[in-house]
């Protein structure tokens, strides 16, 4: 059952991603996009991590969308159907790399024989049991990672007053 | 479940490059990049079934400088947007040679 599901939401993926690439229209680009964030948050579900599901649903698909939808309309882009592909020998060259680039991870991941769930996926379901599905996450975040997590505070600060100054009318 | 995931990954990761690669529109390739991306938290979350929790909580650092990186990269987009009333990256060609 699982499996199956598994696959169901790998291929809505995939689509989702070659309509992200294929698209004409920027918003269908991006409705493509917010395809492939729920069926890898389906994915992430599959996987037995519930918290990060949430997160991308509420983040990814939430607010980043959501934000590259308001600049599209801010632009007046919804419109711009023309065709931006750069055709040719370029695009050809670059499918071809990019096919054999996946082809040989593919390849390679399967020869790797990787087990089905390892001594981790034990630790995960122990932590869940024990501390629930956010506590088990909460709980490393805030003892081992507490350092990067504050970075990772200053960081957004950062990114909030560069968007700000960026984005700003220049008076000049 | 974890080879699927993995090969998965690889493919989304693969189609965000080829999409960087032939897209001109500034906006789209920002999406694909977006993509791939997403298909390394895919990777992460898979191999942590293998390596326990750590993998998780990078792919919660990876989404937080993801957010912040999107909302410098559109700014960025609309300050250019303003300069050269397009996104198409053909146009700008001040620091190409």
């Amino acid at each position: 059952m699982i499996t199956v599901l598994f696959y169901v939401f790998a291929a809505i993926a995939v689509g989702g991603a070659l309509g992200v690439v294929m698209s004409k229209s920027p918003v269908g680009s991006l409705l493509s996009m917010v395809a492939t964030l729920g069926s890898m948050a389906a994915i992430f579900v599959l996987l037995e991590a519930h918290f990060l599901a949430a997160i991308q649903i509420i983040v990814y698909a939430g607010a980043i969308m959501v934000l590259f939808l308001f600049v599209i309309m801010l632009l007046n882009l919804g419109h711009d159907y023309q065709k931006d592909l750069e055709g040719g020998v370029l695009a050809l060259a670059s499918f071809a790399t990019v096919g054999a680039m996946a082809g040989f991870l593919s390849i390679q991941l399967r020869g790797a024989g990787l087990a089905e769930d390892g001594p981790g996926g034990a630790a995960i379901d122990a932590a869940m049991a024990e501390h629930g599905v956010v506590g088990a996450i909460a709980e490393p975040l805030y003892t081992t990672y507490v350092v990067p997590f504050e970075i990772t505070g200053i960081l957004l600060l950062v990114a909030i007053v560069g968007a700000l100054v960026l984005a700003k009318k220049n008076p000049a | 479940m974890i080879t699927e995931a993995l090969v998965l990954s690889a493919f989304l990761f693969v189609l965000g490059t080829f999409g960087v690669l032939v897209r001109r529109n500034a906006i789209i390739m920002f999406l694909c990049i977006e993509l791939q991306l997403n298909a390394v938290n895919l990777s992460f979350v898979a191999f942590s079934r293998i390596h326990g929790m750590d993998g998780q909580i990078f792919v919660f650092f990876v989404m937080t400088v993801a957010a912040a990186e999107a909302a410098v990269g559109l700014a960025i987009i609309i300050s250019i947007f303003r300069h050269y009333e397009t996104v198409n990256v053909n146009n700008f060609k001040l620091l190409r040679w």
